[in-house]
């Protein structure tokens, strides 16, 4: 018990950087069904966006990552939107080859910024505000720069939530979900609202993208590194729904970070990945699904 | 799918079994005499992903279950057979320890359990078949039967891929970490560096690729194969219709997963060694991709597909590494956008348009009714 509690500010950071990559696939995948593989190519350009602003534009580090976050949403939601309207959108309901397809897409990118950026990483640096950090009791010492994602997560997470239940853009995306037909007849244009959720989930895939630029590496592949996981976060989580995402990021975090603490770190991806499937004989759709009557 | 035609001629239905049976003895006796050593053990390497298309192809294309973690099953195919060769070199060399090389460097001093019984070449050869299919029957039984499906599915085998190299790279003492697996001068005595060894090598590879065509060719062609499709396309309906889909997919996915270990036995002593990143995501990945490309409702498709994108690989990776890359990247879009059912539906309708100039004719290819999500 005494190593979960110590654990639990780790597991915490860990489920940060996790909600951060899932939350663009509670959109893109979760809403709409769409297994963006690139997502992790939005999420590399995001944490590239940064290092232009900061090498090339030349924005003082103090406030470059603030300027990246607004710019990486702009320019990744940009590029989603982009794909959305002009490929995926014939894709509809046929997930599967969204995933290969999606998958060509984010091999273009990713060689793209190898051309572009040298296949070597790039060094961003942390404004020096984040630098340091806190010791916790326990002897456990956490980076700003993590309390500065955990913060960044849990702010979009309020702001999404706002967005999808009190703005009227975001109550017309939840009736798009629940029922495109009706929705449809109801006067709703369901092409704009389907390439807005693309726009808002490819622009959180640049959020993530900044913050990763913090923590770890920046290179070409930085966002293969963190896809997989966020795909499991939200199969965990359940598909469409928000608060399943949050609560299965930090969930996996803090498994991840416990089984961590007493195994050796390659061990416990196995032991997570047969935990996920454990959970899933229980409860096969995921912590929260959204309830419908359809036969698949 | 001859079955457009009403009664089909001894021509028509001698025509496959001839045309198997010449591309059998062109691939054995004509090839070798006519390509070096060279490129004939790549052709090697390039038949044992075909056979591990076949499996993806019968799982994914007849069973709808997208299969994004063959490499691990491969992989463990590969690792089971690595084992055995690495343990007969250190068995072979009177200089060495008893412990292979990157053991020793390690700080180990005796030999891991696991490792023991694959001083046995047969216990390898059956493990590298026997323990992908029960790791596959495991997972593939545990999920369907909760119904787990489509899109989750295959993340599951992607974790799963991904999991897999994480633990092989991280347990290095136990299994040549990133390194992986090299150095396999004999096997049962014989030296597997010599062009005899290698073009037996490529025999036995072209006949476990026919052996498990032709079974699954046959599995395709019996009243399961029949069920296998209808799972893909409505699952409820077989399930009210008193059928169970959950051995039904488990037993697909379990054979795709044997298959697929069986060429990895055969691709290590081809290849001369194993690592984790022939084995990862992407490469998993890319196994799927190119039965997409050959055809994923066609078995011959889905084998020639693996077999062309790794020829086009190794071609072009050689002289334009950052070019293939858009190229192949821009092919994966082009051809799921405009030919879903790959090289082998081009073929199909080619032939249907030069044979039957009436566009009223129902696609002959079973269509891909399913992988409609939730709505």
């Amino acid at each position: 018990m005494e190593a979960l509690v110590n654990q639990l500010p780790i597991g915490l950071a860990i489920g940060a950087v996790l909600l951060l990559a899932a939350l663009g696939l509670n959109f893109t995948f979760g809403q709409m069904g769409v297994i963006n593989m690139a997502h992790g190519e939005l999420i590399m350009v995001g944490a590239y966006t940064a290092y232009v602003l900061h090498a090339w534009v030349g924005i003082n580090p103090a406030y470059s990552l603030l300027a990246a976050l607004p710019t990486a949403f702009a320019v990744t939601g940009t590029l989603g939107w982009l794909l959305e309207t002009t490929l995926i959108r014939h894709f509809y309901g046929r997930p599967l080859d969204t995933l290969l397809l999606t998958f060509g897409i984010g091999m273009i990118l990713q060689q793209a910024a190898r051309d572009i950026f040298g296949a070597p990483n790039v060094d961003v640096p942390a404004p020096t505000w984040l630098t340091g950090g806190i010791t916790l009791p326990g002897d456990i010492r956490i980076h700003y720069s993590r309390l500065f994602i955990l913060a960044l997560a849990i702010t979009c997470v309020i702001a999404i939530a706002h967005y999808l239940n009190r703005s009227r853009q975001g109550r017309r995306m939840r009736a798009v979900i629940h029922n495109r037909d009706l929705a449809a007849v109801s006067g709703i244009n369901t092409r704009t609202v389907d390439a807005t959720t693309f726009f808002i989930g490819s622009g959180l895939a640049g959020i993530a993208g900044v913050a990763l630029t913090l923590i770890g590496p920046t290179g070409p592949t930085l966002g293969t590194n963190y896809i997989v996981d966020a795909f499991l976060v939200v199969v965990v989580g359940g598909l469409g729904r928000l608060s399943g995402t949050v609560l299965a990021a930090f969930a996996l975090g803090i498994l991840n970070a416990t089984v961590e603490a007493w195994a050796d770190a390659s061990l416990a991806k196995l032991i997570v990945f047969t935990a996920i499937v454990a959970f899933l004989q229980a409860r096969p759709q995921g912590l929260f699904t959204v309830k419908t009557r359809a036969l698949t | 799918m001859t079955t457009t035609e009403p009664t089909p001629t001894l021509l028509h239905r001698l025509r496959g079994p001839a045309t198997l049976a010449a591309l059998l003895a062109a691939a054995l006796l004509l090839l070798p005499q006519l390509l070096e050593p060279f490129r004939l053990n790549l052709l090697a390497q390039y038949l044992c992903y075909a056979i591990v298309a076949l499996g993806i192809a019968l799982a994914w294309g007849r069973g709808g279950m997208l299969t994004l973690g063959q490499g691990v099953y491969f992989g463990l195919g590969a690792y089971a057979m690595a084992m055995h060769l690495t343990l007969q070199a250190t068995a072979a060399d009177p200089l060495a320890p008893d412990l292979p090389p990157f053991m020793v460097w390690s700080g180990l001093t005796q030999l891991p359990w696991f490792w023991r019984p694959f001083t046995s070449p047969a216990v390898a050869v059956l493990a590298a078949i026997l323990i992908p299919g029960t790791l596959a029957a495991l997972l593939g039984w545990s999920v369907f039967r909760r119904r787990v499906r489509g899109a989750y599915f295959a993340i599951l085998n992607q974790a799963l891929a991904a999991a897999f190299v994480i633990l092989l790279i991280g347990q290095q003492h136990l299994t040549g970490g990133s390194n992986g697996l090299t150095n396999f001068p004999v096997f049962a005595g014989q030296s597997l560096y010599t062009p005899t060894a290698q073009t037996t090598l490529y025999t036995l590879t072209v006949l476990t690729l026919t052996a498990t065509y032709l079974l699954f060719r046959h599995i395709t062609h019996s009243r399961y194969g029949k069920l296998l499709i209808a799972v893909r396309d409505a699952e409820d309906r077989v399930r009210y219709l008193g059928h169970n889909p959950t051995w039904i997919k488990t037993l697909a996915y379990t054979l795709a997963a044997m298959a697929a270990g069986a060429a990895g036995a055969l691709f290590v002593p081809i290849m001369g060694i194993i690592s984790p990143t022939l084995i990862g995501v992407i490469p998993s990945i890319m196994m799927v991709l190119a039965v997409a490309i050959g055809g994923r409702h066609s078995l011959a498709g889905a084998a020639a597909g693996a077999i062309i994108m790794n020829t086009a690989q190794t071609t072009f990776a050689e002289t334009f590494a950052g070019g293939w890359t858009y190229l192949q990247g821009a092919l994966f879009v082009l051809v799921i956008a405009l030919a879903p059912q790959g090289l082998a539906g081009l073929a199909t309708t080619l032939k249907n348009r030069l044979t039957r100039p009436t566009p009223t004719e129902p696609d002959p290819a079973p269509a891909p009714a399913a992988e409609r999500s939730t709505p």
